[in-house]
């Protein structure tokens, strides 16, 4: 059946913001939607709040509203473009319940809208726990029984027929809230009683439990005239009980036979009928009781999701890609195989390698945090590794997730494997309990003696995984003891995925001595092509993976090629926004007429979608891996400036190979890096610093923070995100600083500034072509000095900072990238008090905040850099100084507290969030409020708000107070701050705090009578209380801030949204303002011209003819 | 772990392939073929279609599960070699009941392990199927090249007489609605694992059988089985199909092999593919409805086609196309009950989606309501 022409405007919804358990893997999905349905000539309007995705390109889609993804404003961009569809299931849950939402209020029908790709009945078929149960009921299948109740007596009779150890689901919790896993009948009433009691309704799902059972899931993909076809098996290393999303898991599946896998993929398929998924894929999770092989069904997404990301990887199969062509009418059998090329979609693709994903955790921020793993998703990215077998694929996946692992070794302490002690029977009793160590855990278990056998008992794990694990530990053994190192003992080490560095350590020897050795011996390792059908056809699309086997495919690139490294892992401090730098990049070098390698090893992304660069290496960012690339390639270049830190720390050792390394030097990295030379330029340049030292013993770090005055802010040097980062008022909090956060040694100096108390802060992102430097934003901090500027909401253009700091801030941009030979992006960091200007670090590479500085005004910052760093100047590539805009830009970060119970909400110079959301709007007060909004933290127009502030805050905090009394808020206060308020002539209302009594400020959140929250920290003696209060307001989604400026922005937020109704508005729409227009159209050349047109002197293309 | 020997894969062409083994084993001929099969390796090592050849399973990671004694498709294993890049020192699968690796020892079914099969794999797309040797060794001798230059080729070989049953067997029950001859050419047990859940009594016969002595059988219905070698050699079937069939009527089901069979009866031809088809994802469409079907394969030979029309068989039509290179899938009778599929409805190992047309055939013997098969809920469905 050829595409539907009785449509043909197409509305697509995002993911919205990174979150725990919706990343990435959604832009990529997005995108892949976008591209598919453009190239069928629909018109593709697309909404989506994160500025930090690559969908969001204004050349991708027609229409790019980057709007809060709720059923409101939604609304407003289908009354704005009336489209025709709605394709509900590329943007994950966030998608399908604002998709349901507006189909259940009827703004769908209003609108002649049409739900694509899944209808109303099933997704709420697959989301309804209840009716999914019925449903697999009616086709013969099997489902974990489960039983509702509402009150002890019947949970009691519940527990009778589903038996111990049972699961408790509270109904209607936030992300799974208050549930747990009981093993006996004390456990159990304890669990049912605080379920209950939780449940806004007072109901809890009483479900059996089948921990310990093998988890398996497959991806489906079914056309319109029900075609269906098994994209991918995975199966999950880590048992049922551990979220799929934190297991380690495998493809294809390991260790099924054809009878059970057949029968799975029998029931996957009468699954998606049943259900009724009209055109498209979905994920379909079984468990399998390892005694029998009794099979259930756990769950069914009627959608995208990561593991579809995951599978799409795995399989070179380009899930929703094709998921969009189906749901406009297409056949699976009228699709090309986009790899081959030769052969259709409509087939089942088969691997013949292995791949390995590893989840990457981000515990070490929250320590307060429970690292067990449940089925409440904790990770925040994950690593994809492939290798023909699984041992080659497991060791990659490990050293690709930049936990300072090369392979599966052991923590050096016992607290890096989460151990208190390392005897065996302590070693059992961990293993027993899964958290992000465990298979670190299971190695010290292995290598005191426990038994395979024991501890697939112990784990749950599957004995054929823990053989594959223990060979890998005998293999060492022999590798240590052998008594020398020959051919074929190196290349059979190889072939298990041991990394130069593994090796190394192994024999006592340095990294480097085992790869000249191997170099010596002539051990390489060849490239092997994904191409989804192990080799029976030829393969069009060079997407690569290393393995230590006989045959290389890779046809190196030679000169043409510019090798582009990507960010690995997402993880907080480094996530989406840099595999948007780099897909940029490798789009603007292949326009310029090179040939972009990229490499990476994060399957959520779209830098690894097969198309997006000419040659994918799907491989771990370390320096043998890439040294092995480049060595094969010999490019004209590597770009590592695009990537955040993972690349970045392979810059001297690239340098070291010989490696040409494009745009701004790694001696100039180093420079900004190096505090001591990084002063030195800075003096030299007459630009202020707060005063600052470095040390390197505890007894200096003493010193130097006496001399630069407290408060101080302390880090150790070379870190990303702001990791162990902490403000620190006197010299006895240091002392337990050292004690608990941060080792401090001649090879691990610390830092420490002198923290400038109620300073602005900004963020100035440059481009720089050796010769000129042009702004490409300026962006001021809302939150206070002090917060990370990753979790700080931040506005462009500057709305409180005065012409002169400005142009001062523009001046030392350009005189720092002038002077480090900046060729790239550069991003200088300002605090601005008593009208001087600091300067608080230069970071020369692309920063956080490209994204979002590129969005704003409109201008293709990482394409640009791409273009200057092979060579071309700004000039001309008609790039102005700056580009001005007549409107406001508000990023807001989102954060997972959330879903990590116990952590404290409190805002510091350590960065938590995980992703971002951008409120665009012709006023700060309005562009505020949509960020708000989008962040999940819509502000209420009338109502209740509850103050709390230390005596610091209390003046500042007055006016704004008063000026949500003047527009009628009822105003509740703790003791001082009443006081303090109605001494100021504003009516306030006192609560008690938490320890006064009850009812108390807790209480009042809990019963829905607080509409917002203002506090910022009181101190020691209240610190609990304001804790208490925090995480209460957040569990009952009370919005609240923790800063002055933060809520001195919400009420003008607050203040915009009362006087007029929001506003939607499309990016190409607010490019037609700026200059920024000459890029909208996506083509540097293209724009170049359009800058010479304008008597900017010569463009991109006339240089190059 | 023992220590392994060096061992390696010869092909005729003199391309070599390193690998090793782990037990010693005399150097062992064959067609090399791959099969793309993610599952069920125990299944192809007892296909008999497999008889007499070297299989690389692209699957990287073999002998997981082990073996058991239900998934056979022959009482043994029929391949005369196996090539894998790893083998599994430790199965686990709680219906196993062997490692792999010793049940093909028991059999003495030489496996060259820790080949780069993918490069074995490509030569044999570009270069073709080609005989090839599994040796012990460091690398191919002339007494090794001697002996695998003097090995038959596949083409004109009539491997159907060897794969066959030695006498006659009945299964299923005495007083079954339905009696099926079933010509054993090497025929997979689950053909006859779903006839008789399917509610028949199947007759299995030799692959000489003569019509006359089918026809004392009193069949309802004539079943022609897979099985290996070249279609062009079993001669002998033809005559008995196109009397039982053709003649007298039968209702007539055929796969694989009993597909070619057809196919030459009726004046049609068959050609070597280039590689063959092997593997559990081979999308065919079923050019009745359109719908597409994921489909189980394995064979070398294939029935030539042009357009719907297979040349010089006019009575018979095109009914399933392979979807990566066109070639012919199924055919039928244009007026009499015969049909055929090339592939392997029974799948075991592979999918299910084909299953339907064991239910399809009993409706052509007859019947008027028909059980499902219990594995696939909506099989009835089209």
């Amino acid at each position: 059946m050829p595409k539907r022409t009785d449509i043909e405007t197409i509305l697509i919804i995002g993911s919205g913001p990174i979150v725990i358990g919706q990343a990435a893997e959604f832009d990529y999905s997005g995108t892949q939607a976008v591209k598919a349905l453009k190239e069928e000539g629909y018109r593709v309007v697309l909404v989506n709040s994160n500025p930090a995705t690559i969908m969001t390109d204004p050349e991708l889609a027609d229409r790019t509203y980057i709007e809060p993804l709720t059923p409101e404003w939604v609304a407003r961009v289908i009354e704005r473009e009336r489209p025709d569809a709605l394709l509900p299931t590329m943007g994950g849950q966030t998608a399908l319940n604002v998709a349901m939402a507006l189909a259940n209020d009827g703004t769908l029908e209003r609108y002649g809208v049409e739900l694509i790709g899944a209808d109303r009945r099933s997704i709420k078929m697959a989301e309804d726990r209840q009716e999914f149960a019925q449903a697999m009921r009616r086709i013969g299948l099997k489902v974990p029984e489960g039983v509702v109740v509402s009150s002890l007596t019947q949970a009691w009779e519940a527990v009778e027929r589903v038996g111990y150890p049972v699961i408790i689901r509270p109904s209607f919790t936030l992300g799974g809230t208050g549930g747990g896993v009981a093993y006996n009948r004390e456990e159990y009433e304890e669990k049912v009683k605080h379920a209950l009691a939780l449940s806004p309704i007072h109901t809890a799902l009483i479900e059996r439990s089948v921990l310990g059972w093998k988890e398996f899931e497959l991806e489906v993909m079914r056309d319109c005239r029900d075609n269906v076809v098994v994209i991918c098996s995975i199966e999950n290393f880590d048992p049922m009980g551990v979220h799929t999303g934190d297991s380690i898991t495998v493809a294809p599946a390991m260790t099924l036979t054809d009878r059970e896998y057949q029968e799975m993929r029998d029931a996957a398929i009468a699954i998606i009928r049943e259900i009724g998924v009209a055109a498209g894929g979905c994920n379909i999770q079984f468990a399998v009781n390892p005694e029998n092989g009794e099979m259930l069904v756990i769950e069914m997404n009627p959608r995208v999701s990561r593991s579809s990301a995951l599978a799409s990887k795995a399989t070179g199969f380009p899930i929703a890609r094709i998921g969009a062509k189906l749901a406009v009418g297409y056949t699976l059998d009228e699709l090309p195989n986009d790899i081959t090329r030769t052969t259709p979609a409509s087939f089942e693709p088969v691997l013949d390698y292995v791949v390995v994903k590893f989840p990457r955790f981000a515990f070490e921020k929250f320590p307060m945090a429970d690292a067990t793993l449940t089925t409440q998703m904790k990770s925040v990215g994950e690593s994809m590794a492939i290798g023909r077998t699984f041992k080659e694929a497991f060791q990659k996946a490990i050293r690709a997730l930049e936990i300072d692992r090369p392979g599966w070794v052991v923590g050096q302490t016992l607290r890096d494997d989460r151990l208190e002690a390392d005897d065996v029977e302590s070693l059992k009793a961990a293993i027993r309990t899964p958290t992000p160590e465990r298979v670190f855990q299971i190695k010290r278990a292995m290598q005191a003696g426990v038994e395979v056998e024991e501890i697939s008992r112990l784990t749950g794990i599957d004995r054929w995984f823990l053989t594959q694990l223990k060979e890998l530990l005998d293999a060492e053994e022999d590798f240590r003891r052998a008594a020398a190192i020959d051919g074929e003992l190196l290349r059979g080490m190889k072939r298990m995925g041991f990394s130069d560095r593994q090796l190394a350590d192994l024999r006592g020897m340095r990294e480097e001595e085992i790869r000249e050795l191997r170099w010596r011996l002539g051990i390489r390792p060849a490239y092997k092509t994904v191409d989804t059908c192990a080799g029976e056809f030829p393969s069009a699309t060079p997407y690569l993976y290393s393995s230590y086997d006989d045959e290389n495919e890779s046809e190196p690139y030679g000169s043409e090629g510019i090798v582009i490294l990507g960010s690995g892992p997402n993880r907080i401090g480094q996530g989406v926004e840099f595999d948007y730098c780099c897909v940029r990049a490798v789009l603007a070098l292949r326009e310029l007429g090179y040939r972009a390698i990229m490499v990476n090893c994060n399957p959520e992304t779209v830098s690894t979608d097969f198309d997006t660069s000419d040659k994918l290496y799907f491989e771990p960012l370390t320096l043998e891996d890439v040294l092995e690339i480049v060595s094969l390639e010999r490019p004209r270049g590597v770009i590592l400036q695009l990537g955040g830190q993972t690349p970045l720390k392979m810059a001297k050792g690239l340098e070291a190979y010989g490696v040409p390394i494009l745009g701004t030097s790694p001696d100039a990295i180093d420079i900004a890096e190096d505090r001591k030379r990084f002063e030195e330029l800075t003096r030299s340049l007459g630009i202020a610093q707060p005063p600052n030292g470095t040390a390197t013993t505890l007894e200096e770090a003493v010193r130097v923070a006496a001399e630069v005055g407290y408060p101080v802010l302390v880090r150790p040097s070379y870190v990303l995100g702001g990791r162990a980062m902490e403000i620190v008022y006197d010299e006895a909090s240091l002392r337990r600083y050292f004690e608990r956060a941060a080792k401090v040694s001649p090879a691990h100096p610390v830092l420490i500034d002198r923290f400038l108390e109620d300073a602005f802060e900004a963020d100035v992102d440059a481009i720089c072509d050796g010769k000129r430097c042009a702004i490409g934003g300026i962006m001021q901090h809302i939150e206070d000095a002090g917060i990370h500027s990753g979790d700080s909401a931040c506005v462009l253009p500057p709305y409180l900072i005065g012409e002169a700091a400005l142009e001062e801030m523009r001046h030392y941009t350009r005189q720092f990238a002038l002077s480090l030979g900046v060729v790239g992006l550069i991003n200088v960091q300002y605090a601005i008090k008593d009208g001087v200007v600091y300067v608080l670090e230069v970071n020369p590479r692309a920063s956080r905040t490209v994204p979002f500085v590129s969005k704003a005004t409109g201008v293709p910052l990482a394409k640009l850099a791409a273009a200057v760093m092979v060579g071309h100047t700004l000039d001309e590539a008609g790039v102005p100084d700056e580009v001005s805009i007549p409107y406001v830009a508000v990023k807001e970060a989102v954060f997972p507290f959330s879903k990590l119970p116990n952590v404290d909400t409190l805002l510091g110079p350590e960065m938590r969030s995980t992703g971002e959301v951008m409120g665009i709007a012709d006023s700060f007060g309005m562009a505020f409020a949509k960020a708000q909004i989008a962040a999940d933290g819509a502000l209420p127009l009338e109502g209740t708000i509850f103050v709390t502030v230390n005596d610091h805050d209390k003046p500042t905090v007055t006016p704004i107070v008063r000026r949500f009394h003047e527009m009628g808020f009822r105003i509740l206060a703790t003791e001082g701050t009443a006081r303090y308020l109605q001494a100021r002539g504003i009516p306030c209302e006192r609560v008690l705090k938490v320890y006064e009594g009850r009812p108390n400020a807790a209480d009042l959140i809990v019963s829905g009578e607080v509409h917002l929250l203002i506090n910022t920290p009181l101190g020691k003696l209240t610190q609990e209380d304001d804790y208490y209060i925090r995480r209460t307001a957040l569990q009952h989604r009370v919005p609240y801030t923790t800063t002055m400026s933060a809520a001195s922005a919400a009420c003008d937020a607050v203040l915009a949204l009362r006087s007029r109704k929001g506003t939607v508005r499309a990016l190409q729409e607010w490019y037609q303002l700026s200059v920024a227009s000459r890029w909208a159209g996506g083509s540097l050349v293209e724009a170049g011209k359009a800058g010479a047109a304008e008597g900017e002197p010569s463009s991109l293309v006339k240089e190059r003819s | 772990m023992p220590q392994k020997l060096k061992a390696y894969v010869l092909l005729e062409d003199g391309t070599w392939f390193p690998g090793t083994a782990r037990r010693e084993f005399p150097p062992t001929t064959g067609e090399v073929v791959f099969t793309t099969n993610l599952t069920g390796y125990q299944e192809v090592f007892t296909d008999p279609s497999y008889l007499g050849q070297i299989v690389t399973m692209t699957a990287t990671m073999i002998g997981n599960y082990g073996v058991n004694s239900e998934d056979v498709e022959s009482t043994k294993p029929q391949v005369n070699g196996v090539v894998v890049r790893e083998l599994s020192n430790r199965f686990s699968n709680w219906r196993a009941r062997e490692a792999l690796d010793e049940w093909l020892a028991s059999h003495n079914i030489p496996i060259v392990e820790d080949v780069d099969t993918r490069r074995l794999t490509r030569h044999i797309r570009a270069a073709g199927a080609m005989r090839g040797i599994v040796a012990v060794g460091p690398e191919p001798t002339p007494e090794v090249r001697d002996r695998l230059e003097k090995s038959p080729r596949m083409e004109g070989l009539d491997l159907a007489s060897l794969a066959t049953t030695e006498g006659k067997r009945t299964v299923g029950d005495p007083n079954a609605r339905y009696h099926i001859v079933a010509y054993d050419y090497g025929m997979k047990e689950n053909i006859l694992r779903l006839f008789v859940s399917l509610g028949c009594r199947v007759t299995v016969v030799p692959a000489h059988t003569p019509a006359e002595e089918t026809l004392e059988l009193k069949p309802d219905g004539l079943f022609l089985s897979n099985g290996p070698g070249d279609p062009a050699a079993v001669k002998y079937a033809l005559p008995m199909i196109r009397e039982l069939a053709g003649k007298r009527g039968l209702p007539t089901f055929g796969i694989c092999l009993g597909h070619q069979l057809i196919g030459l009866a009726f004046g049609g031809e068959t050609v070597k593919l280039p590689y063959g088809h092997r593997g559990g994802n081979h999308p065919v469409r079923e050019l009745e409805n359109g719908r597409v079907l994921i489909t189980s394969q394995n064979h070398g030979f294939a029935v030539r086609g042009e357009g719907k029309n297979i040349p010089g068989a006019k009575e018979l039509e095109i009914t399933h196309i392979n979807l990566n290179d066109g070639t012919v899938e199924g055919l039928r009778h244009r007026e009499l009950p015969i049909f055929a599929v090339q592939y392997h409805p029974e799948a075991s190992p592979g999918p299910h989606d084909a299953r339907k047309h064991f239910a399809a055939f009993l409706e052509a013997l007859g019947a008027t309501a028909v059980p499902g098969t219990a594995a696939s809920p909506r099989s009835e469905d089209s």
